[in-house]
């Protein structure tokens, strides 16, 4: 089988419909009669609600309705708890998942609290201020730390405290391997919440069709088909009722997945009673109380080395912030304690988490999952440990990978799927020595200074009006570099499908169950489908986000696109392949084996007249007199559906170049290098996309991305102005390279790559800051993230007060 | 002035006239998804950072979310919808394809519309040129990096078509 274009970097199929403007996005959905919804939603983190009087709101012109929970009924049923809790020896888990509308009291500023339905949004929005919501104050706990000190406000009085979880992951003996170690270091960790920041803020529009009993829903979700069925479900209707379409979606990084927000549940159950269209548009503000948020986390970490800087055990106790409910489970402090191993080789490790709830909006996973938090306390745990033994970071590392012989390798505790932890295939050192060579880093210290170098954004504009005449900048600026290796878990079940079919056109429509939000599906998946049949890329019309048309599936989350759709499209463009081939060889009388499938036709090798398109045989294959032959089906179709065993493991090394101007605290990266390895690569071009993206991600994240929120729950930069994401000046150029180590677990081998890109940034900003202060600010150490200029600043003025504080 | 009494404007969008009477309190970028249903312009944040919206505005970039629909009156509005040309996509576009410059695509449209006016006034710019403009566009996917190399593409006349 050729392979023409897997591995190619082949332009995307979906480019033009989103370059020309006519690619549809939920908000682009416009039917007659739609009527608009706005929600009224809670001021207050934590409170008792005591009344609702929107009669002054259902007076003004246009408003065709205002719903609170009384008026829901039976409907008002807190949310599905999504993933139950992975079985866990001794684990404690409180399932309080999220309800339609605050009933008896408020667990989050901007929980919905009403909603209000009308002609046009605007309307709507005017008469959100007409309702008069009477709250009574609670104290509300919105620091995770207190939230599980004695005499904390309860979040869910039933439960008599704010713990969610609890649950100690062990392998093998920390304490005795801690007894024989030369070097024990210990520190307290903080990662703190960020948004994902999708561009395109989530939305839902249903329409109710009386006549024909059908529910449509317009939704931004990435998981469409278990909408679909959660919704049939709760309205009472069959599945074949409902139709979930998740058309273009502008970005979903993870809370766009089938959360049932209350938005979800509320506006088909609207449209029905209504006998109207009901759309619903998130706007900014709102996205940052009622869309997910991640990544708090407190950790109390320690590591155990021997003198040569092998790592002997680790020991980690944290505490994570799941808000005012936990609807994901434990997927995130579990994929945290999974990662925190890393490319090493851990003969011990006790792992303890606790979950607490807080007066804060809900934590479910962002790009990352959990992974960031555990991969900065492994890197940072290794980083204090190789300055402490006087051996280098690469070093380091390099002493503790897990040998390319090593695999499959077992960790011996549990992963978020349920499977236990256990590495498929890799190979970290090729990994570890292209990033060094990338990045140009020297062992005994941080690059030299390139005068005219490598980074083209280095210096430039700033200088101009400045005085230096020597070529460098004119103020301080201090270089330093970091490294850091990490892995992801990628490409989990359960399973996903996919149909193949060539039309009698001699064009291919591929439908897979997925949703898809830039990953560039329409391409990758269009490219395994023409390798197998031999037609061209643009040939492969991929459908997906439909529930029309196709039932089966779950949705794309923890970078299992391209591993289990990618395979099931494989899978099902094989069976079709041998359709063709079986018919051709009935039509042409030519055995199986002589036949060619290139550029649409069926060729004989050796007899260049004779043969077949594909049209004409999906023409022939699907006859208007004859019979179907008992055992066979009409047409060149097939379904197939791919569940791998348990997730694939992709890792990486990222490296970069800082400089920092150690009287502002401003951090400039002037180079970064990714050596990634997601296994085989179906499409080079959208790996680097992805890769590219995610480190912007990371970078967000590590330095400028912070939610300013008081002790009351209340947040003080709910806007694009005073929430920093990263922009085209933020971001340097990025490297990228790949080490191709192919997953035994798929027949095509890919791992994942979508969080890749965004998981170490975190680690490897601290190391590179610490590296380049280390003169400066002797002892400086970075264990909280985000690293703001505000919080460097205060770190280094601590650092040259009088040396850094020891940890914990 | 009553914010919901309605106002007649009239404007000409990527050379087509029209004219609605619309609310003062109007934002265009809802009069040009919601009335006109020229839907390529896309709404992020709706308090002038991210960029999504821009369109031209007599020429100039502008946030669509920013300006009310009658404040256009009067004038010629270029959205996303009015680039491509008979022979296929604007140059910019074909950059922007052939360097994988997008990824979910939301925040295209408004990238578009600030280089094409971009480039008007710096035909050859440098990188930092390029980052420096497109540093009030906000994008979550691509990292920039490949959104700078199409746009330095177009600039260079490699990414499009004569």
């Amino acid at each position: 089988m050729s392979s023409r274009y897997f591995g190619a970097r082949i332009r995307r199929n979906e480019d033009e419909a989103l370059l020309t403007g006519r690619a549809t996005f939920v908000d682009d959905v416009q039917l007659p009669g739609t009527l608009h919804a706005a929600f009224v939603r809670s001021d207050l983190a934590h409170g008792l609600l005591r009344g609702v009087d929107a009669a002054a709101a259902l007076e003004r012109p246009g408003v065709m309705g205002v719903f609170t929970a009384a008026d829901l009924g039976e409907y008002w049923q807190p949310g599905p708890l999504l993933v139950p809790p992975a079985p866990i020896e001794g684990l404690t888990f409180h399932a309080r998942t999220q309800v339609p509308l605050a009933r008896e009291k408020v667990r989050h500023v901007g929980e919905p609290i009403a909603v209000v339905v009308a002609e046009s949004r605007y309307v709507a929005e005017d008469a959100v201020e007409d309702v008069i919501v009477d709250l009574e104050p609670l104290e509300a706990v919105a620091d995770v730390r207190a939230a599980l000190a004695e005499g904390a406000p309860v979040i869910h009085e039933d439960l008599g405290s704010n713990l969610a979880a609890h649950a100690v992951q062990t392998k093998g003996d920390y304490d005795a391997a801690r007894a024989t170690a030369d070097l024990v270091l210990g520190r307290d960790f903080t990662y703190d919440r960020g948004v994902s920041a999708a561009m395109e803020n989530r939305g839902v529009l249903a329409q109710w069709d009386e006549r024909s009993a059908q529910l449509t829903v317009w939704d931004t979700t990435q998981a469409p088909i278990p909408i679909r069925n959660g919704l049939a479900s709760m309205l009472g209707l069959s599945e074949s009722q409902v139709r979930v379409v998740a058309p273009f979606i502008g970005g979903g990084f993870g809370p766009k997945i089938m959360m049932f927000y209350p938005d979800e549940v509320l506006l088909p159950w609207i449209s029905m009673r209504l006998d109207r269209p009901v759309k619903w548009i998130e706007d900014r503000f709102e996205n940052f109380f009622s869309t997910t948020q991640e990544r708090g986390q407190l950790h109390e970490a320690e590591i155990a080395l021997s003198s040569d800087g092998r790592i002997l055990g680790v020991k980690d106790v944290f505490v994570h912030d799941t808000g005012a409910y936990d609807p994901y489970g434990l997927t995130l402090p579990i994929n945290t304690q999974c990662t925190l191993l890393g490319p090493y080789d851990v003969p011990n490790y006790y792992s303890e988490f606790r979950v607490a709830f807080t007066n804060r909006p809900i934590v479910t996973p962002i790009r990352g999952a959990g992974r960031q938090q555990g991969v900065f306390i492994m890197e940072r745990l290794l980083d204090l440990g190789a300055r402490e033994l006087g051996l280098d970071r690469a070093e380091i590392r390099r002493r503790n990978f897990l040998s390319p012989d090593a695999f499959p390798h077992d960790h011996e505790i549990l992963f978020q799927d349920f499977a236990p932890l256990v590495y498929d295939s890799g190979d970290y050192e090729p990994a570890l020595d292209k990033a060094i060579e990338l990045i140009g880093y020297e062992p005994e210290g941080p690059v030299q200074s390139e005068p005219g170098g490598a980074s083209p954004a280095e210096d430039g504009g700033e200088g101009t009006d400045g005085e230096d005449g020597e070529g460098s900048s004119r103020r301080k600026r201090l270089r330093g570099t970091g490294i850091v290796s990490y892995i992801e878990g990628t490409g989990i079940g359960p399973y996903e499908g996919a149909r193949v079919r060539v039309e009698a056109s001699g064009k291919v429509c591929l439908v897979t169950g997925v949703g898809t939000q830039g990953q560039g599906h329409f391409t990758s998946f269009a490219q395994i489908v023409a390798d197998q049949l031999g037609v061209g890329v643009t040939d492969v019309r991929v459908v997906t986000g439909d529930t029309r048309e196709f039932h089966w599936g779950t949705g794309t989350f923890a970078s299992r696109g391209a591993v289990v759709a990618g395979n099931a499209c494989h899978a099902a463009a094989v069976a079709v392949r041998e359709k063709i081939l079986r018919k051709a060889s009935e039509i042409l009388e030519v055995a199986e084996e002589d036949l060619m499938l290139t550029e649409g036709v069926v060729r004989v090798q050796g007899v260049p007249d004779l043969s077949i398109g594909l049209g004409e045989l999906a023409l022939r294959s699907n006859p208007l007199r004859g019979a179907v032959e008992p055992g066979t089906e009409p047409g060149l179709e097939a379904t197939s559906y791919f569940g791998p065993r348990r997730g694939a493991t992709a890792s990486g090394v990222h490296a970069m170049v800082v400089s920092v101007d150690p009287e502002t605290a401003m951090v400039e990266i002037e180079r970064y290098v990714v050596v990634h390895d997601c296994g085989t690569v179906i499409n080079p071009l959208i790996v680097e996309g992805q890769i590219h993206g995610g480190v912007a991600h990371g970078i967000g994240n590590a330095f400028y991305e912070e939610l300013d929120c008081d002790s009351e729950g209340q947040l003080h930069n709910a806007s694009f102005m005073d929430y920093l994401l990263p922009t085209a000046t933020d971001v340097p150029p990025i490297r990228t390279a790949h080490i191709e180590t192919p997953s035994p677990l798929n027949p095509l081998g890919i791992k994942g790559v979508g969080e890749a890109g965004a998981i170490p940034v975190a680690a490897l900003f601290a190391q590179a800051v610490e590296d380049a202060l280390k003169e400066w600010a002797p002892g400086l150490e970075v264990r909280d993230i985000p690293l703001s200029p505000n919080r460097l600043f205060a770190l280094i003025e601590e650092a040259r007060a009088g040396g850094g504080e020891e940890g914990a | 002035m009553d914010a919901t009494q309605a106002v007649a404007i009239r404007v000409t969008v990527n050379g087509e006239r029209y004219e609605r009477s619309v609310e003062p309190r109007l934002l265009l970028s809802d009069f040009l998804r919601q009335e006109l249903g020229l839907s390529g312009t896309h709404v992020g944040c709706e308090h002038g950072v991210c960029g999504a919206c821009t369109v031209l505005l007599d020429g100039q970039p502008v946030r669509a979310c920013l300006v009310f629909a009658v404040q256009a009156d009067g004038s010629s509005i270029g959205t996303v919808e009015g680039l491509e040309r008979d022979d296929g996509l604007h140059p910019l576009q074909a950059a922007f394809k052939e360097a994988h410059g997008l990824q979910c695509g939301f925040c295209t449209p408004g990238i578009l519309m600030t280089m094409v006016a971009f480039l008007d006034e710096v035909p050859d710019p440098t990188e930092l040129e390029v980052r420096e403009a497109l540093s009030g566009n906000l994008c979550r996917c691509t990292g920039y990096q490949k959104i700078v190399e199409a746009v330095e593409a177009a600039a260079a006349g490699l990414g499009g078509k004569p």
